[in-house]
C-alpha cells in the first residue's frame, strides 16, 4: 500500500520506494524506511497531503506520495 | 575578525537568534524575502572583541534544492569564497532534533567548526522533551549550547562560547563522505538515499540516549488549529478572510499618512520655492526634486503595512499552510503553492515579490512566477488608477456599493486573473523537460516575535526605499531637465514672443501662451509628438504621450507628469488634477479624457510592463537579459492590443 492509500487519521511505517526518481529532499527531510507517518488532513482529491511524522508535519503531493510504500498500522 | 556563520533549518529561530546577537548592527545585501539573503551583521562580545556573522538562508540540508540553499552550500563548501566561515553555529529546534541534526552532520562533517545551538528549549520543556546536553557533546565533539531565544535564555552563554576558540570534531558522522558529493554528484539519488539512512541511523542511536520524551506532557495546539486552518473549506475561507484583512488595512491605515505626505512635501515644495532666489536651481528642487522624492515616501505607509503582515504570517507558521491549501490551484497554471507568497506581495511592489520568489525549488515555476508577478496591482498603479476611475466612473453607490469601488476591485482581480492566465501560458511555452515536486514542512504555530516583525519591516521597506528611489528620484530629474530644455531657439523666449505675435487669435495671456510653448518644443514635447501617431488610436494626444514614457521609468510618475504637463496653463489657481484633466479637450472640442481614452489607460497601466527597478530585479534574478525583454515585450505588447480594443470599441 501507498502513502496515498492511506485514509485520513490512518498510520503506516514506510516500507520502501517504488521509483528511483524521488527528489533528495524527501530523503533528507526524513521519508525513509522504518519511519511512521499519517495523514492527518486530506484536501479536496488528497492532493495535496498533510502527513505527520515523529517531530515533524510535512506537506507533498499524491504524485510522489504514489512513490512512497508503507504498510498500515491497525 | 573571526566570521560566524549561522545556519539552520528554517523556522529554528535563526533570525531571531540572529537579530538578538546583532541588534540594529546589521546589513541586507540587495532584497530580502525573509531570510532569502544574505544578511551580516556585528556581534559585540563584552571585551572589544568583535565578530562577523553572516545570516544564512534556512534550510533542510547542503544538498541544494533551490537557489537559495545553493548560495549556502557555495560558501561552506568552497574555502575560498570571500564568505567561507571560520566556525559555523547550526541552530536547531529542540521539539524536532532528529531532523534538526541531519543539516548539522553535514556541516560538521565538512571540517568547520561547528558549535551547536538547541533552541525552544521553553517550548521543549512545555512538550516534556529533555535533551542531555553531556551526551551529545561527547557523541558530537561539539560545543553545544541550549538557548530560548524567545526568552533571551542562554545567549550570554553562547556569546562566552562564541569567544572561545572551538576545534573542528575529528569523527565524522559518515566517514567515508568527502565534500566533493556536494558538488559533483554521480548517480546523487542513490547516494543521497544512502546517506540519509545513515545519517538518520547515526543520529538515532545518539538520540536514543540523549533525549527522553515524558508523553505525558505532551499537547498539541498546533494539530487542533490545523483541523480549521487547512480544512477544505474553512481553511479558504479564513484565508480569503486574512487577505482582505490585510487589503483592507492597507489601504485604509495607510491612506492618511499617504496624505499628510502628499501634503507635507506640497507645502515644502512652495516653502523652497518661497525662500530660494528664482533660478535654474531652485525649479530643480522644487519641480523635480522634491515631488520625485515624495513620489517615494508616498508608498512607504503602504509598503510597511504589506510587510508587517507578510511578516506576521510567515513568522506564525501560517504561510506554509496557504501553501499546502492552493498548491493544487496554482498548479493549474504552472505555479505552485509557493508562488502564492511572491503574487501576493506584488499587490505591494513587484521587487520584493519577485525577490521571495527564490524558494521555489522548481527553476520553471520559479520563473513562471517572476514572469507574471508584475500584473499583480502594485501599490505604484494605485494612484493612476485612483485618478482615471475618479475621471471615468461615476460616482455613484449601486445598492451598498460605490462603483467607484468596485472598479477598482475590478483592476485587482484583472490584475489576478491575467497573472494566472499568463501564468498558463508560460506553461505550454516552457515545454521544457522538467519535474516539479512540493514538498514542505508544516511548522508549530508561534507567535510572532515584536522584535523579528520590527526588524524586518523596518530592513525591507529601506531597501524598497533605496532601490526604486534612486531610480524615480533619477528619472524626475531627466524629466524635469527634458520639459525645461530644447535644442532649438525656440525654447528661448524671443521666439515664443514671435509666435505669440503671429497668433491671428489671441485666447491666453502671454504667460500661459510661452510655457506651453516651451513645453510643446522641449525635448519631451518633441519625443511626445514623435509618438503621437503610435498611440493616437489609444485615444491618446502627445501630452499622455510624455506621461507614458515617463512612466517606463515607475508608473506613480504618471500622474504627476500629467499635473507638470497640463499645470503649464495654470495661474496659481489650486484647481486638482482630476479638475484640470477634465477640462482638457482634443483639437475638434471634444473632452480628452472620455470614457474610452480614460477606460484604454487604465488597460495599458494594468498590462504594460512601466518599471525599471522590476526589469532590473528581474535581469538579475534571472542571470539574463532574455526574460527581462520577453516580459517587456509581451507585456507592452498585451498593453496595447487592449487599450487599442478598448478605445476602438468604446469610441
Amino acid at each position: 500500500m501507498r502513502i496515498s492509500d492511506l485514509k485520513k487519521g490512518q498510520r503506516g511505517t514506510i516500507k520502501g520506494f517504488s521509483a528511483a526518481d524521488l527528489p533528495e529532499k524527501f530523503y533528507e527531510m526524513g521519508l525513509l524506511p522504518g519511519i511512521r507517518v499519517e495523514l492527518y488532513n486530506d484536501s479536496w482529491s488528497k492532493d495535496p497531503l498533510y502527513l505527520k511524522m515523529e517531530g515533524c508535519a510535512l506537506a507533498i503531493r499524491k504524485a510522489e506520495a504514489n512513490k512512497i510504500e508503507v504498510e498500515l498500522e491497525k | 575578525m573571526l566570521r560566524i556563520a549561522l545556519l539552520g533549518n528554517p523556522n529554528t529561530g535563526k533570525t531571531s537568534l540572529f537579530n538578538l546577537l546583532t541588534g540594529l548592527n546589521q546589513k541586507v545585501g540587495n532584497y530580502p524575502g525573509i531570510t532569502t539573503e544574505k544578511k551580516v551583521g556585528i556581534l559585540e562580545f563584552n571585551q572589544k572583541q568583535r565578530a562577523e556573522i553572516i545570516d544564512l538562508p534556512g534550510l533542510y540540508s547542503l544538498t541544494p534544492s533551490s537557489a537559495d540553499e545553493a548560495i549556502v552550500t557555495q560558501i561552506l563548501v568552497d574555502a575560498q569564497n570571500s564568505h567561507h566561515p571560520d566556525v559555523a553555529v547550526v541552530i536547531s529546534d529542540a521539539t524536532n532534533l532528529k531532523r534538526n541534526l541531519f543539516l548539522y552532520t553535514q556541516v560538521k562533517d565538512l571540517g568547520i567548526p561547528t558549535l551547536l545551538v538547541i533552541n525552544m528549549m521553553d517550548e521543549a520543556a512545555r512538550k516534556g522533551i529533555h535533551i542531555d546536553k553531556e551526551i551529545l557533546e561527547r557523541a558530537f565533539q561539539t560545543p553545544v549550547v541550549k538557548v530560548s531565544v524567545r526568552k533571551n535564555k542562554g545567549i550570554d552563554t553562547l556569546k562566552e562560547k562564541l569567544g572561545e576558540p572551538i576545534a573542528p570534531a575529528q569523527n565524522a558522522t559518515i566517514p567515508s563522505r568527502s565534500k566533493t558529493h556536494l558538488v559533483y554528484k554521480p548517480n546523487a539519488k542513490q547516494r543521497c538515499l544512502q546517506e540519509s539512512i545513515y545519517r538518520y541511523r547515526a543520529i538515532r542511536d545518539v538520540l536514543k540516549e540523549a533525549l527522553t520524551v515524558n508523553q505525558a506532557e505532551a499537547r498539541d495546539f498546533t494539530s487542533k488549529l490545523d483541523r480549521v486552518l487547512t480544512h477544505k473549506v474553512w481553511g479558504y475561507a479564513i484565508f480569503l478572510l486574512i487577505l482582505s484583512l490585510i487589503f483592507q488595512a492597507i489601504f485604509s491605515w495607510a491612506s492618511t499618512p499617504m496624505d499628510w505626505i502628499d501634503q507635507g512635501f506640497n507645502s515644502f515644495g512652495k516653502w523652497v520655492q518661497w525662500v530660494m532666489p528664482a533660478g535654474v536651481f531652485t525649479d530643480l528642487l522644487s519641480q523635480g526634486v522634491i515631488p520625485g522624492i515624495a513620489g517615494v515616501v508616498m508608498f512607504i505607509p503602504q509598503i510597511a503595512i504589506l510587510f508587517l503582515f507578510l511578516t506576521l504570517l510567515e513568522e506564525s507558521g501560517y504561510m506554509s499552510r496557504v501553501v499546502f491549501l492552493l498548491d493544487k490551484f496554482m498548479r493549474r497554471f504552472g505555479l505552485s503553492g509557493k508562488s502564492v507568497m511572491p503574487l501576493i506581495s506584488g499587490v505591494a511592489c513587484a521587487i520584493p515579490a519577485i525577490l521571495s520568489a527564490r524558494n521555489i525549488e522548481n527553476e520553471r515555476e520559479r520563473l513562471a512566477t517572476i514572469m507574471v508577478t508584475p500584473f499583480m496591482t502594485c501599490s505604484a498603479r494605485i494612484p493612476v488608477y485612483t485618478i482615471l476611475i475618479a475621471i471615468a466612473v461615476p460616482n455613484q453607490k449601486w445598492g451598498i456599493f460605490n462603483i467607484q469601488g468596485l472598479v477598482l476591485m475590478g483592476m485587482y482581480i484583472l490584475g489576478v486573473a491575467t497573472a494566472l492566465l499568463a501564468a498558463a501560458v508560460f506553461k505550454k511555452v516552457l515545454k521544457r523537460k522538467y519535474k516539479s515536486f512540493l514538498i514542505v514542512e508544516l511548522p508549530p504555530y508561534r507567535m510572532p516575535q515584536f522584535r523579528n516583525v520590527w526588524i524586518n519591516m523596518l530592513e525591507k521597506t529601506k531597501a524598497f526605499v533605496y532601490k526604486a528611489g534612486q531610480v524615480i528620484l533619477a528619472v524626475s530629474v531627466v524629466l524635469w531637465f527634458l520639459a525645461n530644455y530644447g535644442y532649438r531657439e525656440e525654447t528661448r523666449v524671443p521666439a515664443a514672443q514671435m509666435a505669440y505675435e503671429n497668433t491671428p487669435h489671441k485666447p491666453e495671456d502671454f504667460q500661459t501662451f510661452a510655457s506651453s510653448y516651451k513645453l510643446k518644443h522641449s525635448y519631451l514635447g518633441r519625443l511626445g509628438r514623435f509618438i503621437e501617431p503610435v498611440i493616437a488610436p489609444l485615444g491618446y494626444d502627445w501630452k499622455i504621450g510624455i506621461a507614458l514614457l515617463a512612466s517606463i521609468a515607475a508608473r506613480e510618475v504618471f500622474v504627476g507628469t500629467l499635473a507638470t504637463v497640463y499645470s503649464v496653463g495654470d495661474k496659481g489657481d489650486e484647481a486638482p488634477i482630476k479638475q484640470r484633466l477634465w477640462g482638457e479637450v482634443r483639437a475638434d472640442g471634444s473632452r480628452l479624457f472620455d470614457l474610452a481614452t480614460s477606460i484604454s489607460l487604465l488597460l495599458f497601466y494594468a498590462f504594460a510592463m512601466q518599471c525599471m527597478s522590476t526589469i532590473a530585479v528581474v535581469r538579475s534574478e534571472t542571470r539574463s537579459w532574455k526574460w527581462p525583454a520577453i516580459q517587456f515585450g509581451y507585456m507592452t505588447l498585451l498593453a496595447y492590443v487592449a487599450a487599442l480594443l478598448a478605445y476602438q470599441i468604446l469610441k
